[in-house]
């Protein structure tokens, strides 16, 4: 049971405040924000309570989102609806921001006012809730060059428009009302991967966690079918003939996914709901079929000038087409560093010292696979001991992987039937994240 | 131009409000009144413009009346007389062919929370329950339950109650899960809905079709269902086994503690429950949202309690991410700490060390704890690690360190060797009062192992002046004292100084008392000074028993899926989860509290109670127990029949060996005083000193001797370890006995007859186990 819901910008200023239950003084939003302000360390636990309210509050797009509930409530629920409430914004809104949120308060009332009734929750299927919902989404497009670019001459199809521009899925989900047209589906497919390095350069431990991501756009929902690649396998018994299996270790659908050419062609079944939902969520602990992306070979030593020498060799070992984007390495450094001076292999790479966070920041743009990057750190340690060596490392580096995935996954086909009358879009993307990814020096 | 929210844009918008060219532009009106709604979420008070907004009302544009709807809603109880005028509308809407108008003004209508509106919202969600259209049902179902709520004295119509009863059986799902809440709320004095057979076999058959909302719900509900037979129990579990696995947390959960309640008395069940809800768990640690993960790392801390082994073999998924938040990270290593074993110590003290050094203190003092708690079972791997660290010479690494060893020497003496070569050189990093609490204390017991201990406290004691800290002084005079015992040549001259300041210069009370406590105690003698100061130390003898007793799931089966195991601070949590007998460690101040409480149950033989005393509510006890032959028992059966009757053992000397001691505790159910805390710990020692002119006696009494003490258990087990030796016995009968087993029982808050009880089973447990031997 909610009693309210509200949502805060970090600076504290009321965006959406929701009384389900009534009863509740008018200070109890300063409360909360009192209370999450005067936390220590540098993020607020989840739960928090004052006198018998309590606050569970999830943090998306840099805004509190927060509901006040009773002690015996479930934590998983009152964090699954926060969620879901947060995904719900997000596909009618277009995007996650203050500003998003602010130009489109009533949107979001009238959302809250059918998702939930007197502090209980009552549906949140986009499906349902279109039926519902009238008002209209305001969105600032930021005027852009490129979106002309995409246009050929006399509307001829130039090579650009054929990839889907990344603010493509950014869009209100409602939009596509009047838009007539201009259906479209993307298919993702995103996966996270959490990996631990040894000194020795040994993997000691890799996760991948990923998900199949729908995100559609269609005003009337057809069904789709969802090919995966053939050889693809749950655990370690069901291996199907030689070579790179595509396996992961567990798996588990979304509820509308009809599963009964699973098991034969590994088709997934399923007639999408307008907005974002996750059709298909997976892991796969340890045994990567793939090479790790990135290696990473250190030597640091101590000049006899007192200062700390790190010569670090990067080396990404993804296939030579692909390449990884926004990559970061962070390492930290010894307490105390005063000055970084550096010598990096190309002109494209940035690294800076971050006195606060005690770390040396490594940026690369754009990283291409079979490459290696090198970068010569030296830092200026007053107090610099032997001891202080143990204060380097590990590494966290930080990075996307467009197009490829780490499991091997691959969506073979899409289809959607019937066929959609008028034109009809369809996306697959893939990425992969870095959830943390560490590398011990 | 107006400032935002001031008199002027009230008026401002009253003005546009009101303008006759505004209300006939539609598109105008409703951004008209957009503002006012943004302006009142912006926390002003706009309820000024009440009568205007219920003009706009009346109109055909739903998205209009819904904005309307929204800011009638938040002011409705401050203008009552004016919500009468909505009510006409509202009552009409009702009447609208469209069944979304119809939902709208019945929940609108309902949501104005006006106690005087009752008569008029009755009729229209009578027919509401019976309309066309599901969304309307839904509406009028919770509609009652809200109306009941206005006026909660009220009775409730048994027409009403039994039409929801009926709408239990509705198509629709969601209707079918709002009537269970509306009845929950309405028939909450009579303890909610009656569950009975039918109902539940009914809601159990149309849980596929409810989302997950609906889902959780209902199985929140059944959680009060018992079953009539084994089979039906069974029916019931092989229904819901598919739920206990689904992706989706809540239904998890949910059904986890379904399982829990009506499988309370079959704890095969249960268990096999716990092991197949691990997998979606530890699913839920890896979710994207990181608040999702947190309220599972919390719950499977609950798991952890009863199956400690349960999640082994899954460890890594316990290493933290490097942007993960601090508070996961430290709620992660506590499960970490937990799941050592032989086969991954190495991977996990290696993780852990590896967040030493974190950049955020507390994850870095979290690391070092961790790893401190580790080398209870394996001590030469993390005192390695620990040195190591010491040697980064940063101050909050070391302080952590060095209260990490006062911790873990205290509990494994046989460190100490290592702890003090450690400690040299490290008071000069050491910056805050606990890691400088910690160092004296250990300098204050490990003294004369530590070459350099004197010239510490010295270059301390020449600056007590400007120390500012009262926990340091205190601990400064006891180390000092201590010292003096074992090195009086080197410490004579030093401890004059400091007593002479302490009672000469210092204002503080405290700190004066127990430098005239010292003072005097010197004056005693020198041995009386070693009986008094040096009785407390851990017996190097006593091997501490290295696992955790796994507890019945009954004891964390009523706060699983509510918020209480995410709101209970960390601090909590640990000591709750460990059975070993230095919970002190974690207390606000431990030190001080501890040479307090050490000093003043002295007092009494000192100065004969001239002090202050406290009435504190505990009781102890000592009875002779004869049964000669649980001596010669292993320390394995012993434990292991204690256990049975859910009696931990603490710590015991090795067979055979004389004075031949057992440490034990166990927490109780009080018997009675439901408001009270309402369990109560209970101590123990079993002492055989060997000596067979032990006298047989009872004496009870209520412990109103030991003042000062704030009621804390930890404090309790510390006394109950050190000062057993020099209490008097009075004997009643006087009967000799050839080999008797004293037991010594502390118990707090007292409960005489819980604690009777206990001592019938204890009595009962050695008998049966000496009776075995013979």
């Amino acid at each position: 049971m909610i009693s309210q819901v509200f949502i805060l910008s970090s600076k504290g200023d009321h965006l959406i405040y929701k009384d389900f239950r009534g009863g509740a003084g008018n200070d109890i939003v300063s409360i909360f924000y009192e209370k999450v302000t005067a936390l220590t360390g540098d993020q607020p636990p989840v739960v928090m309570n004052h006198k018998d309210i309590y606050f569970v509050h999830i943090r998306q797009g840099g805004l509190y989102w927060v509901a006040t509930t009773t002690a015996g409530s479930s934590p998983f629920t009152i964090t699954e609806f926060l969620n879901r409430l947060a995904a719900l914004v997000k596909d009618y809104c277009g995007s996650l921001s203050e500003k998003s949120v602010q130009m489109n308060f009533a949107l979001i009332y009238e959302l809250l006012d059918e998702i939930v009734d007197y502090g209980y929750i009552q549906t949140t299927s986009s499906d349902v809730l279109k039926n519902f919902i009238q008002t209209e989404a305001v969105t600032s497009r930021p005027f852009s060059l490129f979106d002309l670019s995409n246009v050929g001459l006399f509307g001829a199809e130039t090579q650009q428009s054929k990839v889907a521009p990344s603010s493509a899925a950014t869009r209100p989900i409602q939009s596509s009302r009047e838009q007539g047209g201009k259906s479209e589906i993307f298919v993702d497919v995103i996966e996270r991967m959490t990996v631990v390095i040894g000194s020795n350069g040994l993997l000691m431990k890799a996760d991948v966690e990923g998900e199949i991501r729908v995100k559609c756009y269609m005003p009337s929902c057809s069904e789709m079918r969802i090919g995966l690649n053939e050889e693809f396998s749950i655990g370690k018994s069901q291996l199907r003939g030689y070579g790179a299996a595509v396996r992961v270790d567990e798996c588990s659908f979304h509820q509308a996914v009809r599963l009964d050419e699973f098991d034969s062609h590994r088709i997934l079944r399923l007639c999408p709901s307008q907005g974002e939902q996750t059709v298909m969520q997976y892991q796969l602990s340890d045994d990567l079929p793939s090479a790790l992306p990135f290696r990473l070979f250190p030597t640091i030593e101590r000049d006899n000038g007192g200062r700390l020498l790190m010569y670090m060799k990067l080396r990404c070992d993804l296939p030579p087409k692909s390449a990884a984007i926004n990559v970061c390495a962070t390492i930290p450094v010894p307490k105390g560093s005063v000055s970084l001076s550096q010598e990096l292999s190309s002109p494209d790479q940035s690294a800076e010292l971050k006195p606060q966070s005690r770390a040396v920041v490594w940026k690369i743009a754009r990283f291409a696979g079979g490459t290696q990057l090198s970068a010569l750190f030296k830092l200026e340690v007053p107090s610099l001991s032997s001891a202080s060596m143990l204060e380097v490392g590990p590494v966290g580096l930080s990075f996307e992987l467009p197009k490829i995935t780490a499991t091997g996954l691959q969506i073979r086909f899409l289809r959607l039937s019937p066929i959609q009358p008028g034109p009809s879009q369809r996306w697959v993307r893939y990425v992969t994240h870095s959830d943390s990814y560490t590398i011990r020096i | 131009m107006p400032y935002l929210g001031g008199e002027e844009t009230v008026r401002e918008l009253r003005r546009a409000l009101s303008n006759p060219n505004v209300q006939s532009d539609p598109l105008r009106y409703r951004n008209t009144i957009l503002k006012v709604i943004r302006t009142m979420s912006q926390g002003v008070d706009v309820s000024g413009l009440f009568s205007e907004m219920v003009k706009a009302c009346a109109t055909v544009d739903v998205v209009q009346k819904k904005l309307v709807y929204v800011f009638l809603c938040s002011y409705a109880t401050l203008n009552p007389e004016l919500s009468l005028l909505v009510i006409n509308t509202l009552r009409k809407d009702c009447q609208d062919p469209n069944p979304m108008v119809r939902s709208l003004a019945l929940r609108n209508m309902t949501n104005l929370r006006l106690p005087s509106l009752v008569e008029y919202v009755e009729q229209p969600l009578t027919a509401g329950l019976r309309d066309r259209a599901a969304c309307v049902r839904r509406v009028a179902v919770l509609g009652w339950a809200k109306l009941h709520n206005l006026h909660p004295s009220s009775e409730i119509d048994a027409a009403v109650v039994n039409e929801l009863y009926s709408l239990l059986r509705d198509p629709d799902p969601v209707v079918m899960v709002n009537c269970l809440r509306a009845l929950e709320e309405i028939l909450k004095e009579e303890g909610g809905i009656a569950i009975n057979k039918p109902i539940t076999h009914h809601l159990l058959n149309r849980l596929k079709e409810c989302d997950i909302w609906g889902q959780s719900e209902v199985l929140r509900v059944l959680q009060r269902y018992r079953p009539q037979s084994e089979d039906e129990l069974f029916d019931i579990l092989s229904l819901l086994d598919s739920f206990l696995v689904s992706p989706h947390p809540p239904v998890m959960a949910a059904t986890l503690s379904l399982f829990l309640s009506i499988s309370s008395n079959l704890p095969v069940i249960s268990l096999a429950a716990l092991e197949r809800v691990s997998g979606p768990l530890l699913a839920a640690c890896g979710s994207g949202s990181r608040e999702m993960r947190f309220a599972a790392v919390c719950h499977i801390q609950l798991l952890l309690r009863s199956v400690p082994g349960l999640l082994g073999p899954h460890y890594k998924r316990f290493f933290c991410g490097y942007a993960e938040p601090a508070y996961i990270k430290e709620r992660k290593m506590q499960v970490l700490v937990e799941l050592v074993n032989d086969e991954n110590v190495a991977m996990i003290l290696d993780e852990l060390k590896g967040y030493c050094t974190d950049v955020n203190t507390d994850t870095a003092q979290a690391a070092i704890s961790a790893i401190g708690r580790i080398g209870r079972s394996y001590s030469d791997r993390c005192l390695q690690i620990l040195t190591g660290l010491l040697g980064l010479k940063q101050d909050h690494i070391t302080s952590a360190v060095v209260q990490t060893m006062r911790d873990l020497v205290w509990v494994c003496p046989q460190c100490s060797d290592t702890v003090c070569l450690a400690l040299d050189g490290c008071e000069e990093t050491l910056q805050d009062i606990q890691g400088r609490q910690a160092l004296l204390w250990l300098l204050g017991v490990y003294g004369e192992r530590i070459s350099t201990a004197p010239y510490t406290l010295e270059v301390l004691i020449d600056r007590v002046r400007s120390e500012a800290s009262l926990g340091i002084k205190m601990e400064l005079l006891t180390a000092t004292m201590r010292l003096f015992l074992c090195r009086p040549a080197e410490t004579q001259d030093m401890l004059g100084r400091l007593l002479h300041y302490c009672i000469e210069e210092e204002t503080d009370m405290c700190v004066r008392d127990q430098a005239l406590l010292y003072y005097r105690l010197l004056h005693c003698g020198i041995e009386k000074t070693r009986e008094v100061l040096q009785g407390r130390r851990s017996d190097p003898s006593l091997g501490v028993l290295i696992g955790r007793p796994a507890k019945p799931v009954s004891q964390w089966a009523r706060c699983f899926n509510t918020l209480e195991p995410l709101s209970q601070g960390a601090v909590e949590a640990e000591s709750d989860s460990r059975g070993s007998p230095e919970h002190v460690t974690y207390n606000s101040k431990p030190n001080a509290d501890l040479s307090d409480t050490l000093s003043c149950s002295h007092i009494e033989e000192v100065h004969s109670g001239a002090e202050k005393i406290e009435e504190v509510d505990c009781a102890w006890i000592e009875e002779c127990v004869r049964c000669p032959a649980v001596l010669h028992c292993s320390p394995q059966s012993l434990q292991a029949a204690m256990q049975l009757v859910n009696i931990q053992t603490l710590a015991f000397t090795p067979q055979q060996m004389l004075p031949w001691r057992v440490y034990l505790y166990t927490h109780t159910q009080r018997s009675h005083s439901m408001d009270a805390p309402n369990t109560t710990l209970i101590l123990g020692e079993l002492l055989c000193t060997g000596e067979a002119n032990q006298k047989s006696g009872v004496k009870k009494g209520t412990a109103d001797s030991e003042a000062g003490a704030e009621g804390k258990e930890d404090q309790l087990v510390r006394k109950e370890m050190d000062a057993t030796a020099d209490r008097l016995r009075v004997s009643e009968d006087g009967q000799e006995e050839e080999e008797g087993i004293k037991v010594i029982l502390n118990q707090q808050p007292k409960d005489d007859d819980a604690l009777r009880q206990f001592l019938t089973i204890l009595i009962t447990v050695l008998n049966t186990l000496s009776s075995e031997k013979d």
